[in-house]
């Protein structure tokens, strides 16, 4: 049975309250990178081809074959790198020797004790902040699917290997051991994905397994100040199982512990059927990568000059795109959940338009609401909408031309209809404005036909307000602006 | 004519001048192999019929007066350890007896374009980890100067096909000696050029830092010609060097006046009588013609053959890591995944390469890598230190390529600490990444040939070929 | 060559057959114990040097930064791919199920 997240989540903060522990966790990001080729052969990088049909002498690990590094792989990892405030510095590649079908060569070509990006850290929306120890390059592996009757793996008669995959370039991010809920891990893999979204280097498709999540979790007594045996969660695709694998995993810790028993270190499966992480094997198992220098490449010494070149080539940061927006809310009136919104702006590419359009001149309040709700139903639209046509529609809305029913309806037109003016809109949509003469005219109108009822208003009956509304409304086939015609309507009263 | 075959370089500009044809020659090649590869097993494969084809192709162009390459027409072996997509490449393993690659390794490419003729593959020990050709899965090659003894190795195919006329030049692989000792030990030429300046694409490696293609001929001349075709930068190997080509021809045939020859002192105490005397009858040649001989001191050299047994051995372990029956190759079968693994690499894989897949394992396991392998780099850093002082005094250094003639076989199977032995002279070369060349000069007691190694500075493969053509010219006028 | 000491043990020669995904017998497990034992009896000369200054060399040419520009080139054909499988099906190389995973 599956508990709603906030249950779960209050549960296991009530259990580590009442069992006097805490968690620390740490997570290892796999991102796959945007080149178009893969790290080591010109093979195109792309997901979901015939299988086998994206390889050649190198990425199969063919007798013979040797690697040669992708240069925009190395420049995306170094974007990567500043984006998460690390040290960029010479490096190498080493060899992690293991055998594994889906690995041609039986081994990965990765970076080991000198990675690429070292020491940054990443800033959380609520202000936390988590550590970055390295960010480096690697492989990525090719495809097994496991055949069987059940669809358990344990069962399975046979597998296949699709190594499309195989050698496309990764950067393996790895967080300091300083998350101490699901909260806090879900929170820094959702703001980690948008600030390497935000360089161009990655997609950041949890669903199609471009972004995959390894979690090392262990617990301890607060009072103690040495860490716990740790676990590694392997392979979890999802912001939610991140949670739940987390989750279950202090849960099972701490039962562990106060059942006497010890915590072995292991590396473990999320099952998502299951809901529960499951045993894939005990470091007694774990391999000995016997890890050395790669023979057949050479070292990447980036240099100062061209870092500072990706650095200038790059699209700006995450945080400073934030900022930017956040400048221009300034002397504004306050919305709720702003930085949310501006986040929201910002991961959807809207910011740019979001800009152009505020620059001319219209009410970013109300740009801002526009495009994190009605334009985000249509973000490809929405990137390519008309500044101008666009802000000269919130100006109608500001000026109270239009009504704000109004307003999203033309904005929707305006979305479908990108070559198509503001003014044609209107006229094609038979928009009419009721600004304040117009209103005006209709509510002396209605005060004229209605004598009795506007008598009833007038000594405080506030249910013919609405009767009044909901007249208006009907007589001006729903255009009129709700606000405006209380507003008449309120100062008819005082003046009669 | 009947020192034809003693010149590839002639040969081949007998076929430009059209005074023979490379149908003829090939021929005349295929002649010798029908008549002696049955009983000294050098080539792997041929393809008769194909190579005539080829030769056909090349006279016409020629008939026709059109522009060809550089071994127009020529002869060559390719030791089985690089990839041809003609012909099967098995490394002599039986994990890859009917392996057939997608692609040409580089040096093919480069042979192809200069129009060579490309006879066949030879044998060699089991993905070129040996020193006598024995541990070829496909039984061994003899020794043609003595059937009952080995041709060296691991090219051993190679040495023998060029010594025995089955092949004008050919190319083999050069790890730890396994170009020089078997040409010392056949008495021909070979070289293993500096460390880049051949592609090693396509190249089954066996120990990447340290492997390199190099060529075997009758004469140094001949060596000449084929590092001039394949040698030169390819963006397809990462260690390739990006330097101006050279044409190593016109080394060839020049005097020694100025050239300073070092000999080294460490290796005194290691040689035998014979050895010595064969050394100083070379020497007193150089002197004798306007050689400067500078003795010079290389400490660490004598910890040469400890580090590539370690370094080689781990790069091995984990180069032959992918043939594990998934892809190609043998595969034994088991009940899951792992067990196949087991058994196709269990079955698959000789003593001597399972030998040193153990060593190279053991050399980069935890706990035992600082020990081994890191150590085994650091004395890398030490030799190459030593060796650029040397080289700040004299151009080249002289040596005797083997501690012995080529041996019986079956003498030192059981003994690997032994057969290791055999590359005393040569490993130096490979861990520093130099050129060298091994020229025949002298036999030993059992009339066997013996060779004299030339050593010189990375990326100086023209001052070994300059003073190994010399020793070459002084032999014979001698 | 005798040693005194024995430089790996029979049980290390196991731990090491399992890492590289070999099988020994009986026969070879003793058979290797001696020679690797001879070997790196050998090779432990270099234990009784002086080198903690020394930097490690992995490449015996000093060069870096080699890259390769970031441009699709042809792959090769899915059945050149496939011809050399031991097994296949539907252009997928098939292997023996995996049991841990
Ligand atoms: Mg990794
Ligand atoms: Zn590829």
């Amino acid at each position: 049975m599956e508990m709603p997240a906030n249950t779960v989540k209050n549960d296991i903060e009530d259990f580590l309250k009442d069992t006097g522990f805490e968690a620390t966790i740490g997570l290892e990001v796999h991102c796959e990178l945007k080149t178009a080729t893969k790290l080591w052969c010109s093979c195109k990088n792309s997901f979901g081809n015939e299988p086998n049909t994206l390889v050649c002498p190198v990425c199969l690990g063919l007798p013979g074959s040797l690697p040669v590094l992708n240069k925009r792989a190395v420049e995306y990892a170094i974007r990567i790198g500043l984006a998460l405030n690390c040290t960029v510095q010479n490096s190498i590649f080493h060899r992690k020797n293991y055998f594994y079908p889906d690995m041609p060569k039986d081994f990965q070509i990765s970076q080991y004790d000198i990675p690429i990006n070292a020491d940054g850290y990443v800033t959380l929306p609520d202000g936390g902040s988590v550590g970055i120890v390295r960010a480096h390059i690697e492989e990525d592996t090719g495809k097994s699917t496991h055949f069987s009757a059940s669809g358990r793996i344990h069962e399975s008669s046979a597998t296949l290997i699709d190594y499309n995959r195989a050698g496309i370039p990764l950067v393996e991010i790895v967080s300091a051991p300083d998350i101490t809920s699901s909260e806090m891990a879900k929170a820094y893999v959702t703001e980690l994905r948008n600030i390497i979204v935000a360089t161009g280097a990655t997609d950041g498709k949890m669903e199609e397994g471009s972004m995959r999540v390894d979690a090392n979790v262990s617990v301890k007594r607060i009072q103690d100040s040495e860490l716990g045996t740790r676990c590694e969660i392997k392979n979890l695709n999802s912001l939610r199982s991140l949670g739940k694998a987390i989750n279950y995993e202090i849960k099972r810790q701490v039962d562990n512990i106060l059942s006497g028993q010890k915590v072995v270190q292991q590396t473990r499966h999320f099952n998502e059927d299951l809901n529960q992480t499951v045993t894939l094997r005990t470091k007694e198992e774990a391999e000995d990568y016997r890890y050395f220098p790669e023979p057949d490449l050479v070292p990447l010494n980036p240099g100062a000059a061209w870092i500072e070149q990706i650095k200038a080539e790059m699209p700006p940061l995450l945080i400073e795109r934030r900022r930017m927006v956040q400048d221009l809310m300034r002397e504004t009136q306050e919305i709720d959940q702003l930085q949310s919104a501006i986040a929201i702006l910002v991961d959807l590419n809207l910011d740019s338009v979001f800009k152009q359009t505020v620059g001319i001149g219209a009410n970013p309040t109300i740009a801002l609401k526009r495009l994190t709700n009605e334009a985000a139903n249509a973000v490809e639209a929405a990137r390519n909408l008309n500044p101008e046509q666009f802000a000269k529609l919130i100006q109608l809305e500001t000026d109270n031309k239009i009504s704000t029913t109004q307003s999203k309806t033309i904005l929707s037109k305006m979305l479908e209809n990108p070559d198509k003016t503001l003014d044609i809109l209107i006229s094609e949509l038979n928009i009419v404005s009721f600004g304040e003469a117009e209103t005006t005219a209709l509510v002396e109108q209605l005060i004229k036909d209605k004598p009795d009822e506007f008598e009833r208003f007038k000594q405080g009956d506030d249910k013919v307000t609405q009767f009044f509304i909901g007249q208006i409304m009907r007589l001006s086939k729903g255009q009129a602006n709700g606000k405006l015609v209380t507003e008449i309507l309120m100062k008819k009263r005082n003046q009669f | 004519m009947d020192n034809f075959f003693e010149s590839a370089y002639s040969i081949a500009q007998q076929i430009k001048d059209n005074s023979i044809t490379s149908k003829e020659v090939v021929s005349k090649y295929f002649d010798n192999i029908e008549s002696k590869n049955s009983e000294l097993n050098a080539f792997l494969i041929t393809d008769k019929q194909a190579a005539i084809r080829q030769a056909e192709i090349v006279d016409q162009k020629i008939q026709a007066g059109q522009q060809v390459g550089t071994l127009a027409g020529l002869p060559v072996a390719i030791k089985d350890n690089i990839c041809t997509d003609d012909f099967t490449t098995t490394c002599a393993s039986k994990i890859l007896r009917e392996w057939k690659p997608p692609y040409n390794a580089t040096v093919i490419q480069k042979l192809i374009s200069q129009d060579a003729i490309i006879l066949g593959k030879t044998n060699l020990d089991e993905f070129a980890m040996g020193s006598s050709t024995e541990h070829s899965a496909f039984g061994p090659t003899k020794n043609p100067v003595d059937p009952s003894r080995v041709p060296g190795g691991s090219s051993g195919g190679s040495a023998c096909a060029v010594k025995t006329d089955m092949a004008s030049v050919a190319l083999g692989s050069d790890t730890g000696g396994s170009i020089r000792q078997p040409a010392a030990f056949c008495g021909i030429v070979g070289m293993k050029p500096t460390y880049g300046l051949v592609s090693r694409y396509g190249l089954i490696a066996f120990a990447s830092s340290l492997d390199q293609i190099g060529p075997f001929g009758k004469t140094v001349k001949d060596c000449a010609l084929v590092l001039n075709a394949i040698s030169g930068h390819d963006p397809y190997d990462s260690t390739s060097l990006d330097i101006k080509s050279d044409d190593y021809l016109q080394y060839v045939d020049r005097d020694l006046k100025g050239i300073r020859i070092g000999l080294i002192e460490e290796f005194d105490e290691v040689l035998d009588v014979s050895l010595r005397e064969n050394l100083e009858s070379a020497t007193n040649l150089f002197k004798q013609n306007g050689a400067e001989i500078v003795k010079v001191s290389l400490p660490y050299v004598k910890y040469a053959l400890s580090t590539y047994y370690l370094i080689a051995p781990a790069e091995a372990s984990s180069n032959l890591a992918r043939f594990d029956g998934v892809r190609y190759g043998l595969r034994v079968d088991g009940d899951n995944v792992e067990e196949m693994m087991i058994n196709t690499r269990t079955q698959g894989f000789g003593q001597e390469v399972k030998r040193r897949i153990m060593l190279g394992t053991y050399a980069l396991s935890s706990g035992y890598y600082d020990a081994y392998y890191k150590t085994a780099q650091k004395l890398r850093t030490a030799l190459i230190s030593d060796f650029k002082k040397v080289y700040d005094q004299v151009d080249v250094i002289i040596c005797p390529t083997t501690p012995t003639g080529a041996f019986e076989f079956g003498a030192k199977l059981d003994d690997p600490l032994q057969m290791y032995m055999s590359d005393i002279f040569t490993i130096p070369s490979n861990l520093a990444g130099h050129p060298a060349i091994s020229v025949p000069f002298g036999t030993d007691s059992n009339g066997m040939p013996l060779g004299i190694q030339i050593l010189a500075d990375g990326l100086n493969d023209s001052k070994v070929i300059h003073v190994g053509s010399a020793l070459e010219t002084l032999r014979t006028e001698g | 060559m005798t040693q005194d000491k024995s430089f790996i043990s029979k049980e290390q020669v196991l731990h090491v057959a399992a890492l590289a995904k070999l099988n020994l017998s009986d026969q070879e497990v003793t058979k290797f114990t001696a020679q690797l034992s001879d070997i790196l009896g050998y090779a432990n000369e270099l234990s009784e040097l002086e080198l903690k200054d020394v930097s490690p060399t992995a490449h015996p040419i000093e060069l870096e930064n080699v890259f390769r520009d970031d441009t699709v080139l042809k792959s090769i054909d899915n059945s050149k791919v496939i011809q050399n499988a031991p097994e296949s099906l539907n252009s997928q190389f098939k292997v023996p199920p995996i049991l841990d995973d």
